[in-house]
C-alpha cells in the first residue's frame, strides 16, 4: 500500500518543482508590504515589529512548503486527526491558557504564544471537506447526515465563544457555512438553521454570565463604549480619510505616528497604509489580495477530488473573510472585532496559519489530478 | 460516476455564486474607501489637522510617611535629570562630548542616547542621566551658554531622611517589574516606583494615590503648544506611624556597635511601637535607582541578614526572660510566693543532672529571690510541679507562640511547646526533662523580640492584652491626657499576681543582689524594672562541665550565648516596655541590660509616648501640599 502511494505521488524534487511559485511570490510581495508598514508603525525602525515579523514569515513559508510537499491523499487521511488535535488545543486553552488583553486565547509555549483558535480555522476546513467528500450526493440531502458536520462546527464555536472571542467564533461559523453551501446543502436548510439560531439565541441568553452578556452587547453595539471602540473607529476614519488619493507619503502619516491611531501595527494597519499611500495604495493592496483569491478559486475548481475542491475553497473563503472583515472594520462598515489583516498585521499565529492553509492549497494544486474514493483510497476512472 | 459529476457541477455553480458575492462585497469596500478618501477627504484632512489633543498622564506624588510627631520619615525630593533636546542641540555628539567633561556620563548612556536620537522625533527631550548632584547641576548651569539643547528636568524621587535607621519598618520603593504590571497605566510610566517592603509595601495603594491627566494641544507634527485641560490626580495619602523618629535614631545608634541585634520599645498602655530596630540595616535610598547585581548579592548573602527585620522575623530562645511566664503560671496554680526551694547548683531527674547557672548553688530561695537572682534550680522545681502545659498557657496569654498581627510583612509566630504539640509535630512523648529546660526558656521555646516586648507590656500594664501597632490615625491635636489607658481585653491574672511579678522585676534591677543591678537607672522617677536572659546556643557537654565551662570570650562568635533583656520604665507608673536581643552577645546582664537602660532613659527624656507633637520637632508638610 505504502509503495503504491509513493509511486502515485511525485517524488520530492519534482513535486517541489511543480509547486505554484507564482502564488508564493505573490504572498511574499504582500508580506513585504506588511514589513514596510510595520517599519513605519515603529517610527522608521525594524525593531520591534518588522524584524520579528520577518522571522515569523520565514517559519510560515517553510511550513507552507512542507505542507505543500505532502500529498493531498495524506491530508485527506489526516483531516480528522488534525481537527481532533486542534480541538484538544482549544480545550487546553480553556484549562491553562494565558489571559491576554482580557481574553483567554493563548497557550504559552515559553518561546511563542500560540493561539489554537487560529489553527482551528484550517482544521475545520479539512474535517468538513473530508466529511462531505465521503458523502454521496443523495445522502447530502438527508437531514440525519448533517448532524456530524454541525457538531464539527458547533464544538469549536462553543469553545471559542467561551474564551470569549466572538470574532473568531463568527469566522468559524461563516467559514463552516460556506463549506456546507459549496458541498451542496439545499438553500432552504440554511434558512431553517438561520431561523433556528435566531430562536435559540434568546433562550441561551440567561445562561450566559453577566460579563459575557456585557461582551456580547459591546460587540453588537460598540457605541456602548464610546471611549474604547468608538474612539478607535473615529480615529481610524480620520486617518484613512485624510490620506486622500495619493496619501501623505511613506513614514509621513501624522495620525498614525502621533499615536492617535490605536493598534496601528495590528488590527488598524490598513488604516495606516491608506493614510500613507492613499486610495491608490489601498486599492493596490486589495488588488493583490484579489489575485490571491482568484488563484485559490482557480486551483479549487481545477481539482479532480471533492476533498481538494472543498479544502481549496475553504482556505480561499477564510482568507477572504480576514481581508473583508478587517478592511470593513477599519472603515466602520462592520463592528470592531479583532481580526488581523492577512500577512500584514503584526502577529504570528494568524500568519503561520494562513501560510499553512496556502500550503494545503498548493498541495491540492500539485495533486489536482489525483482522484480519491470515499476514504481517500486511490481510484482511477 | 455520474454522482461525482453532479457534485462537481453543484460545486462549480456555487463557487461562482460565492466568488460573485465576494466581488460584490469587495466592491462595496472600494466604494466606501473612495467615499472616505476622495469624497470626504477634505473633511477628514481638516479633522486630522485639528486632531491635536493628546492625553498625558500625570503621576501623583507618593504619600509621605511620618512619625508620631509628624516628622518626615519618607518623603519625595526633587531629582535632577539631564535631558537633551536633539533639534536644539544641533550637533548632538559634539554636545555630548562637551557634557562628559562636566558630569559623569557612562559610555553605555552615551551610546544609548546617540542611538535614541536617531529614532525619536527631534523635539522630544531625551534623558541622558538621572540623579544629578547639586554641584553637577550648578556646573551645568554655569556652562549653559555652551550647551545648546541641554536642559535640566526636575522629577520626584523617594528619599528617606533617616537613611538606614528605620529601613526595616519603612521598606523601600523600586522600579515596577514586569510581573507586577497589572494594566494600571500608572505602572507603565517610566520612572514610576512602587513599595517593595515594610510600610511602603503594605500601604502601597494608599501611598500611591491616583494619576491625573493633562490634555495638551499639539500641532500637526506633535509638538506641544499649550495645555488645554488638567485633571489633578489624587496625591498619595500620608501614613502616620507610631514610631518616635528621635527614639528610633537613638536605638539604632546604640545598637550599631553590635554585630547583630534587635530592640523594640512599646507604649505599654496601647501597644504603640515607639522604636523598632534591627541591626545591621540597609540603606533604603539605594534601592531607588536600582541596586547593581553585586550590591544586591552582597545584601542577600550577608550572614547577618541585613534585609531581615529581626524584631519580628528573628526567633530566639528567650532564656531566663521566660521565667516571667513561669512565675505567673506558678502564682495562678496557687503556689505560695513564700514557699522556698533549695538550690544546690543542680537538680537530679532520673540519672540526669540539670544545672543552675550558679555552680555552687543559691541556697534556699523564695519566688521573688529566685526571680531576682534568676535561680534556675528553683524554676526547675516549680516547673516539675506545674507541668509544661500550664507554663505554655501562661506564655500564650502573654502573647508568645503566635503572630501578633503587626502591620509588617514577615512576622514569625515563635514556638511555645506543649505535650500535644510534641506528639503532633515530632511524634514523640513529652519528657519531663524538657519541662525543666523549657522553664528557663531553652529547648523548643522560641520568641521574637516583638513578642518579648508585648509580654513585658501585658504583665506591667495591669494585665491588658495589648497588641502591637505601628500605624495610627494622625494626631488630632488633642492633649496627652486623651491616651486611652487601656481598652484591650484582660489576660486574666489577678492584680496581686501581676503586682508580685512587678515587684520581682523591680528587684532584679534595683536590688543589689539582682542580676541587672549594674544597669539600674539612678534617677528614682525613671527607674526601670526587668529581667535578664542568656540563651545558650550550643550544648555544653559533660566533659566540658568537668573541665570548666568555656567563657563566652573564649568561643567563636557564632557559638556565644544570645544576650536578652526585657524591661519597663518607670517602675511606679509604667509607660515603656522594651526588649533587647543581642545575638551572640554573651550575658543578658552584661550586654543587653545596659542597652535597655540607655534606651529607656532616652525614651523617658524624649517623652516618646506623648500623643501630640512637641515644639521641638518642626512638623513635616502634608504630602498633598508640597510638590506638584
Amino acid at each position: 500500500m505504502a509503495s503504491r502511494l509513493n509511486s502515485r505521488n511525485p517524488h520530492f524534487l519534482p513535486r517541489l518543482w511543480r509547486l505554484n511559485w507564482t502564488l508564493v511570490i505573490l504572498l511574499l510581495l504582500i508580506s513585504s508590504i506588511g514589513f514596510a508598514m510595520l517599519y513605519s508603525a515603529a517610527g522608521g525602525n525594524w525593531e520591534p515589529w518588522a524584524s520579528r515579523q520577518s522571522m515569523r514569515l520565514g517559519v510560515g513559508v517553510v511550513l507552507m512548503i512542507v505542507v505543500a510537499l505532502i500529498g493531498v491523499r495524506i491530508w485527506m487521511r489526516a483531516a480528522y486527526f488534525v481537527y481532533a488535535g486542534a480541538l484538544a488545543l482549544l480545550v487546553a486553552v480553556e484549562a491553562f491558557g494565558a489571559v491576554r488583553m482580557g481574553a483567554q486565547r493563548w497557550i504559552d509555549l515559553k518561546v511563542i504564544l500560540f493561539q489554537p483558535s487560529e489553527v482551528m480555522k484550517i482544521a475545520l476546513v479539512l474535517a468538513l471537506a473530508r466529511y462531505f467528500h465521503s458523502l454521496n450526493i443523495e445522502d447530502i440531502s438527508r437531514p440525519q447526515y448533517l448532524l456530524v458536520p454541525l457538531l464539527l462546527v458547533g464544538a469549536p464555536v462553543a469553545l471559542v465563544i467561551r474564551q470569549p472571542d466572538l470574532g473568531t467564533a463568527l469566522l468559524l461559523l461563516i467559514g463552516g457555512g460556506a463549506m456546507f453551501f459549496l458541498a451542496g446543502i439545499r438553500l432552504w436548510k440554511f434558512l431553517v438553521l438561520f431561523v433556528g439560531i435566531l430562536v435559540a439565541a434568546p433562550t441561551a441568553w440567561p445562561f450566559l454570565r453577566p460579563y459575557q452578556q456585557d461582551r456580547v452587547l459591546t460587540f453588537l453595539s460598540p457605541e456602548r463604549d464610546p471611549l474604547g471602540a468608538g474612539y478607535n473607529l473615529l480615529q481610524s476614519k480620520i486617518a484613512l480619510g485624510s490620506g486622500g488619493m495619493l496619501g501623505r507619503g511613506f513614514l509621513q502619516g501624522t495620525q498614525s505616528h502621533l499615536s492617535f491611531l490605536p493598534e496601528k501595527h495590528t488590527d488598524f494597519i490598513f488604516t495606516m497604509l491608506a493614510e500613507e499611500f492613499g486610495l491608490f495604495g489601498g486599492l493596490g493592496l486589495m488588488g493583490l489580495y484579489v489575485l490571491v483569491l482568484l488563484y485559490g478559486v482557480a486551483i479549487s475548481i481545477r481539482s479532480q477530488s471533492q476533498f481538494g475542491r472543498l479544502v481549496g475553497m475553504g482556505v480561499t473563503v477564510a482568507f477572504f473573510l480576514y481581508v473583508f472583515i478587517n478592511i470593513a472594520m477599519v472603515m466602520g462598515v462592520v463592528p470592531v472585532v479583532g481580526v488581523p489583516l492577512p500577512l500584514i498585521s503584526y502577529g504570528g499565529t494568524a500568519m503561520v496559519t494562513l501560510l499553512g492553509g496556502f500550503g494545503l492549497l498548493m498541495s491540492i494544486h500539485v495533486d489536482r489530478d489525483v482522484r480519491m474514493g470515499r476514504y481517500g483510497e486511490p481510484r482511477d476512472d | 460516476m455520474k454522482a461525482d459529476k453532479t457534485r462537481e457541477n453543484i460545486f462549480s455553480r456555487r463557487t461562482a455564486l460565492v466568488v460573485g458575492g465576494q466581488f460584490a462585497l469587495l466592491s462595496g469596500l472600494v466604494a466606501r474607501m473612495y467615499y472616505l478618501q476622495v469624497h470626504q477627504a477634505d473633511r477628514y484632512r481638516t479633522l486630522a489637522d485639528e486632531n491635536r489633543i493628546n492625553l498625558r498622564l500625570l503621576p501623583p506624588p507618593r504619600g509621605f510617611i511620618v512619625d508620631r510627631f509628624g516628622e518626615a520619615m519618607a518623603i519625595n525630593v526633587q531629582n535632577y535629570r539631564l535631558v537633551i533636546i536633539p533639534e536644539q542641540a544641533g550637533d548632538a555628539p559634539e554636545t555630548l562630548r562637551r557634557l562628559v567633561g562636566l558630569v559623569e556620563i557612562s559610555d553605555r548612556d552615551r551610546r544609548r542616547v546617540l542611538r535614541e536620537i536617531k529614532r525619536r522625533r527631534a523635539f522630544v527631550p531625551l534623558t541622558i542621566r538621572d540623579g544629578l548632584s547639586w554641584s553637577e547641576v550648578s556646573r551645568l548651569e554655569v556652562n549653559a551658554p555652551d550647551l545648546p539643547g541641554v536642559d535640566i528636568d526636575v522629577g520626584l524621587s523617594r528619599f528617606y531622611p533617616q537613611g538606614t535607621v528605620a529601613a526595616h519598618i519603612l521598606g523601600y520603593v523600586s522600579a515596577v517589574t514586569e510581573k507586577l504590571r497589572t494594566g494600571d497605566p500608572l505602572l507603565e510610566l517610566p520612572g514610576f516606583r512602587i513599595g517593595k517592603r515594610g510600610i511602603e509595601k503594605r500601604h502601597d495603594l494608599a501611598l500611591r494615590g491616583s494619576a491625573g491627566s493633562s490634555e495638551v494641544e499639539v500641532n500637526a507634527i506633535g509638538r506641544v503648544i499649550r495645555e488645554l485641560r488638567r485633571r489633578e490626580g489624587q496625591a498619595g495619602q500620608r501614613v502616620d506611624l507610631t514610631i518616635d523618629a528621635s527614639l528610633q535614631a537613638f536605638v539604632a545608634e546604640r545598637l550599631a556597635a553590635e554585630k547583630s541585634a534587635a530592640a523594640v520599645v512599646l507604649d505599654v498602655r496601647n501597644g504603640e511601637v515607639l522604636a523598632m530596630v534591627s541591626t545591621p540595616s540597609f540603606n533604603p535610598n539605594a534601592f531607588n535607582e536600582g541596586l547593581s547585581v553585586p550590591e544586591w548579592r552582597r545584601l542577600v548573602n550577608n550572614p547577618l541578614s541585613p534585609l531581615t527585620n529581626k524584631t519580628i522575623s528573628g526567633q530566639y530562645a528567650p532564656g531566663s526572660t521566660f521565667k516571667i511566664a513561669v512565675m505567673l503560671a506558678a502564682l495562678e496554680a496557687g503556689i505560695s510566693p513564700e514557699q522556698k526551694a533549695f538550690c544546690s547548683g543542680h537538680i537530679k531527674l532520673g540519672n540526669q543532672r540539670f544545672h543552675c547557672w550558679k555552680r555552687v548553688g543559691h541556697g534556699a530561695m523564695t519566688m521573688i529571690d529566685a526571680m531576682r537572682e534568676s535561680c534556675d534550680t528553683w524554676f526547675y522545681t516549680i516547673a516539675l510541679k506545674l507541668g509544661i502545659d500550664k507554663i505554655a498557657e501562661a506564655a500564650q496569654r502573654l502573647g508568645l507562640g503566635e503572630t501578633l498581627g503587626v502591620d509588617l510583612d514577615g512576622e514569625k509566630p515563635g514556638l511555645i511547646p506543649t505535650r500535644a504539640w510534641k506528639k503532633a509535630v515530632i511524634g514523640r512523648r513529652w519528657q519531663r526533662g524538657e519541662t525543666l529546660i523549657s522553664a528557663i526558656g531553652q529547648g523548643y521555646v522560641l520568641t521574637t523580640p516583638l513578642q518579648l516586648a508585648v509580654m513585658m507590656a501585658r504583665v506591667i500594664n495591669g494585665g491588658h492584652a495589648i497588641t502591637p501597632k505601628i500605624q495610627r490615625e494622625p494626631p488630632s491635636g488633642a492633649g496627652d491626657e486623651e491616651i486611652v489607658a487601656v481598652d484591650s481585653p484582660s489576660i486574666g491574672y489577678s492584680a496581686e499576681a501581676l503586682k508580685l511579678v512587678a515587684t520581682a522585676l523591680d528587684s532584679v534591677v534595683n536590688n543589689p543582689r539582682g542580676t541587672a543591678y549594674k544597669s539600674r537607672i539612678r534617677t528614682p522617677s525613671m527607674a526601670m524594672g526587668g529581667k535578664t536572659g542568656t540563651a545558650q546556643v550550643r550544648r555544653i557537654s559533660v566533659a566540658e562541665r568537668e573541665s570548666g565551662i568555656l567563657k563566652n570570650n573564649q568561643l567563636m562568635w557564632r557559638e556565644r550565648d544570645h544576650a536578652l533583656f526585657v524591661g519597663f520604665a518607670p517602675v511606679n507608673d509604667p509607660r515603656y516596655a522594651i526588649s533587647v536581643v543581642v545575638e551572640h552577645g554573651g550575658g543578658g546582664s552584661s550586654k543587653a541590660a545596659p542597652i535597655a537602660k540607655d534606651i529607656l532613659v532616652t525614651a523617658q527624656k524624649l517623652d516618646s509616648s506623648r500623643n501630640t507633637p512637641p515644639s521641638r520637632v518642626a512638623r513635616a508638610p502634608n504630602a498633598e501640599r508640597d510638590f506638584d
